[in-house]
């Protein structure tokens, strides 16, 4: 396509080129760039030292490990289901693929609330389908690491299904069946040719589902109770601190969680630049 | 062929090769997927659908017809729909700005779309109450308030607006802009004939999507608005059912924002459809988010079967 | 309304698209600007629409100069390769769009538009959706869409390029016929020498940003300026420093002293006319244009040896066509005059 051309752009006046960007630019900076400003003076407000000692206290840094150990269990498991997903949604037609399409969508329009009460009341000691026999075997899903888990694998699981997708079709099966020509066999076409193909598409899609897990809150407060201590994530933390009015514990773990989300819009955007190349 | 990686993409190429399982893999492949689904997904919510209706359904009624209840679907639906009127005006000139403007520091600008996709809701929370609550450095106080829960909304559903018309301006033909020049339209009139009704379908399909997520925003507007009588949306109001032991309560409103979840996926599929149906793309709703180009609509020429 | 361009020059990045480019097209006329990729044929065009900002030089139509003018005020129809549907109106919409927005009223608008659509027979069509046509039919809608508001002049951007050979030939008759009625002033882009020299009165022939020759097809065709528009305006084989048109090129099984060696290669069968390629004794590769006669009384096959005569040259050194080897051959003059027409015939 030539270079963009002098007719038929809009906004190419002065004044509506300049009244576009104020509007714009201004929405962003007051909903956007503000809050994220915000976070780091609110933070560091009287120095240094209190934000620092609160996220170090025992609780903060159980927090974090805690939110750290969701991600090591979550990400991996929508992973390795995300390629099997895509790969099956593909290149191997099925009627109930549709079926599988719409499963796959209902995590990014469902409230995390209405995902918390789901897993509660599968999974309640009194009266849920599985809570009771589980319970038995010595398993406890509530209150405790499993439901945890398993909120946050809920609330993650598109990601990496939706980024594959599109590169798997992009790539197109050339390539593929070149592979099968010279003798490679499916596990060997796969790790060979198909999945450094779609590597940076499925590392967008892991670096989605960390961020998420990272800051799930809705369904996690429902499904773990918020014990200090034992079932309590990072963002689990920022609000019981806020709650109990220690606002510098809050803010301390607010911008840890907001570094974590500025690396992720880093590594977002390297990888798209990737995925482009 | 309509490269909206969202839809269903039918079978490649060619249906019998590339990447593809043996016929046993497959089989193993689609019960790991289906079973993988039900666990996680879809036995979870069968239990919340049970849990609505165990008192029957008159209970389940009475339940949702509750003045609180009812209250909070008000709200939320009502908050839900000025949010996504708002971004949408708004995430368009964003879009536009992104797409054919050039300033310094766009890239950055283009990156920070995403944060409210990669910042807790929580924290969001907090942050939007020390900038405009009692403390706020500007002397607005709007916390508390339902322009509290307008704003939360705002600054969550932003990006899918964005990220949604981006990708359909990035294809847009230019040639369909200079043809209508040369016909003799002025800046405006090609915005809004030409360009505006193309980026319609994929609009929409964003404004589906963040309408389904402004319903069931919790951690942004918790802190920020509270949970207040008046301004208590029904994800506050569910968790509140919870804590006292109302489950079947919670169960049934969750239902209501189920059904109404499921009806703006349903929307968005139709706007696909439509789309593919017409060849018009539209765009990156569903395979959000992702900052940047699409894999480009190449349109195919046609061997022209007619005579001239 | 004639159109004049002087002293155009444009550039992009570091590649310079136009340089110093003048050219003349009278009013009512068809004018090809005709040359290869990145000629800057479609600069030109677009340059005059107004699509295309110049860096230096003026744009005349009908003695105005409308090098400040944004396009929407130059008055030119302007047809796109891809045709730049409007994808989201139906037909009528499309070709009614330019009255539209000068606010003409619905039934003069729909008068026109079928008015139109009869011109250029898609009337029937009118509430289908671009996506529902052929590519053809696509292009006629963006014609009748561009002659609907009446432009001063009409501009094709490889208005075929897109198509089929067979719609392609079609359309390009369709086109003469079309402006034989219509009498605008066309100009349209083509990189396709035979499509240029089958529908336009006056070519232009554009290489590397500048005008190399412009005329009529014949002109240009008899008394090239120099190599590239020979080479390019026809086909031609290269003798040293002569260039000989493949049908000047006589081909006898005696040799005498204007002949040249040379071998028989390969024939290939074109239809009527006969392709023979040879190769001479210093390696260059040649080919000669028969007939099916001619070629039945020579009785050439391959691996043969012949002998090969031209009898017309053209040489852009300066001097007068040079001998072949042998005795000097009285051959046409760089002015085209008579030559010798051969005795084999």
């Amino acid at each position: 396509m030539s270079a963009p051309s002098a007719a038929g752009r809009v906004g190419s006046g002065r004044g509506s080129r300049w009244a576009l960007r104020v509007l714009g630019l201004g929405f962003l900076a007051l909903l956007l760039v503000a809050p994220l400003v915000m976070i780091f003076f609110k933070t560091f407000e009287d120095g240094l030292m209190p934000p620092l000692e609160a996220i170090t206290s025992e609780n903060g840094l159980n927090a974090l490990k805690l939110s750290l150990l969701m991600v090591a269990i979550a990400v991996p498991v929508n992973t390795v289901f995300g390629v099997v997903c895509a790969i099956l949604l593909v290149r191997h037609k099925w009627k109930g693929n549709a079926f599988i399409d719409a499963v796959i969508n209902l995590p990014f329009a469902l409230s995390p609330v209405v995902i918390g009460l789901a897993l509660y009341l599968l999974y309640s000691t009194n009266g849920g389908w599985f809570g009771p026999t589980l319970a038995e075997a010595g398993i406890e899903v509530l209150f405790s690491v499993p439901g945890m888990v398993l909120a946050s694998i809920f609330v993650s699981l598109p990601f990496v299904v939706r980024e594959t997708v599109p590169v798997l079709q992009e790539i197109g099966t050339e390539q593929e069946q070149a592979a099968s020509t010279l003798g490679a066999n499916v596990w060997q076409t796969f790790w060979r040719v198909t999945l450094p193909a779609i590597r940076w598409g499925v590392a967008y899609g892991v670096v989605l589902t960390t961020a998420r897990v990272l800051g799930e809150f809705g369904a996690v407060t429902i499904v773990s109770g918020t014990i200090s201590g034992q079932t309590e994530t990072l963002p689990l933390f920022v609000g019981k601190q806020f709650e109990a009015f220690n606002e510098t514990g809050a803010y301390g773990a607010s911008v840890v969680l907001a570094l974590l989300a500025l690396t992720t819009l880093l590594a977002m955007n390297l990888l798209k630049r990737k995925e482009d190349a | 062929m309509e490269a909206n990686p969202a839809a269903l993409p039918p079978s490649a190429a060619s249906p019998r090769a590339g990447m593809r399982l043996p016929g046993v893999g497959v089989g193993i492949g689609r019960g790991y997927v289906v079973m993988y689904l039900s666990l996680m997904v879809l036995i979870p919510l069968a239990a919340l659908v049970d849990e609505s209706l165990t008192s029957g359904l008159g209970n389940f009624w009475d339940q949702v017809s509750s003045p609180q209840a009812v209250r909070s679907l008000e709200l939320t639906m009502i908050c839900s729909l000025i949010v996504v009127a708002i971004n949408a005006f708004f995430g368009t000139i964003i879009a536009w700005l992104l797409v054919r403007d050039e300033f310094p520091g766009k890239a950055a600008v283009n990156a920070i779309i995403d944060l409210p996709f990669a910042l807790p809701t929580i924290v969001a929370s907090l942050t939007l109450l020390a900038l405009y609550g009692n403390e706020s450095p500007f002397g607005i106080d709007i916390a508390f308030t339902r322009t509290a829960v307008v704003v939360a909304l705002l600054f969550v559903t932003l990006p899918f607006v964005v990220r949604a018309v981006q990708p359909l301006l990035i294809e847009m033909d230019r040639e369909m802009e200079e043809a209508a020049a040369s016909l003799g339209a002025g800046g405006f009139t090609v915005f809004r004939r030409i360009i505006f009704p193309n980026l319609i379908p994929g609009l929409a399909a964003g404004v589906a999507l963040a309408f389904a997520r402004a319903l069931g925003e919790f951690g942004s507007v918790l802190i920020f608005a509270g949970g207040l009588p008046d301004t208590q949306v029904s994800s506050v109001f569910i968790r509140s059912q919870v804590e006292s032991g109302n489950e079947t309560g919670a169960a049934a409103v969750s239902m209501v924002l189920l059904l109404a979840s499921l009806l703006c996926l349903g929307a968005i599929s139709l706007i696909q459809g439509w789309g593919s149906r017409h060849e018009r793309s539209t765009g990156g709703a569903l395979v959000m988010p992702m900052a940047g180009e699409m894999p480009a609509d190449t349109e195919g020429e046609e061997s022209d079967d007619e005579r001239a | 309304m004639g159109i004049s361009v002087e002293g155009a020059s444009k550039r992009f990045g570091d590649f310079q698209a136009l340089d110093d480019v003048s050219i003349e097209v009278p009013d009512g006329s068809l004018t090809a600007l005709l040359g290869p990729s990145g000629s800057g044929k479609s600069t030109l065009l677009r340059a005059i629409a107004g699509l295309e900002t110049l860096d230096g030089g003026t744009v005349l139509i009908d003695g105005e100069d409308v090098s400040k003018k944004p396009t929407q005020k130059r008055e030119v129809g302007f047809v796109f390769q891809h045709y730049a549907a409007f994808k989201h109106m139906t037909v009528f919409e499309n070709v009614g769009f330019g009255l539209k927005i000068r606010k003409w009223k619905k039934p003069q608008i729909s008068d026109r538009v079928h008015e139109l659509l009869r011109l250029v027979q898609l009337d029937g069509l009118a509430d289908r959706y671009p996506s529902q046509l052929s590519g053809g039919q696509r292009q006629r809608m963006a014609l009748a869409r561009a002659l609907a508001v009446e432009p001063q002049v009409l501009l094709l951007d490889e208005p075929f390029g897109a198509l089929d050979a067979k719609v392609r030939k079609d359309l390009r008759t369709w086109l003469r016929r079309l402006h034989e009625e219509m009498h605008v002033t066309t100009i349209f882009v083509t990189h396709d020498q035979e499509e240029a020299m089958d529908v336009a009165g006056q070519l232009v022939v554009m290489n590397e940003g500048r005008v190399e020759q412009s005329g009529t097809a014949n002109e240009l065709y008899e008394e090239p300026a120099n190599e590239f528009v020979m080479s390019f305006v026809g086909e031609v084989n290269r003798l040293g420093d002569d260039f000989v048109r493949p049908h000047d090129m006589d081909v006898v099984l005696d040799a005498d002293e204007r002949t040249q060696e040379g071998m028989v290669q390969r024939i290939v069968a074109l239809g009527f006319e006969i392709r023979v390629e040879f190769v001479l004794a210093d390696g260059t590769e040649v080919w000669a244009q028969l007939t099916r006669a001619e070629l039945q009384r020579l009785e050439l096959r391959e691996g043969q040896i012949a002998y090969l005569r031209p009898v017309q040259a053209k040489s852009f050194n300066g001097s007068t066509p040079s001998d072949t080897s042998g005795a000097s051959t009285p051959l046409g003059s760089q002015d085209g005059g008579d030559a010798e027409v051969s005795a084999a015939v």
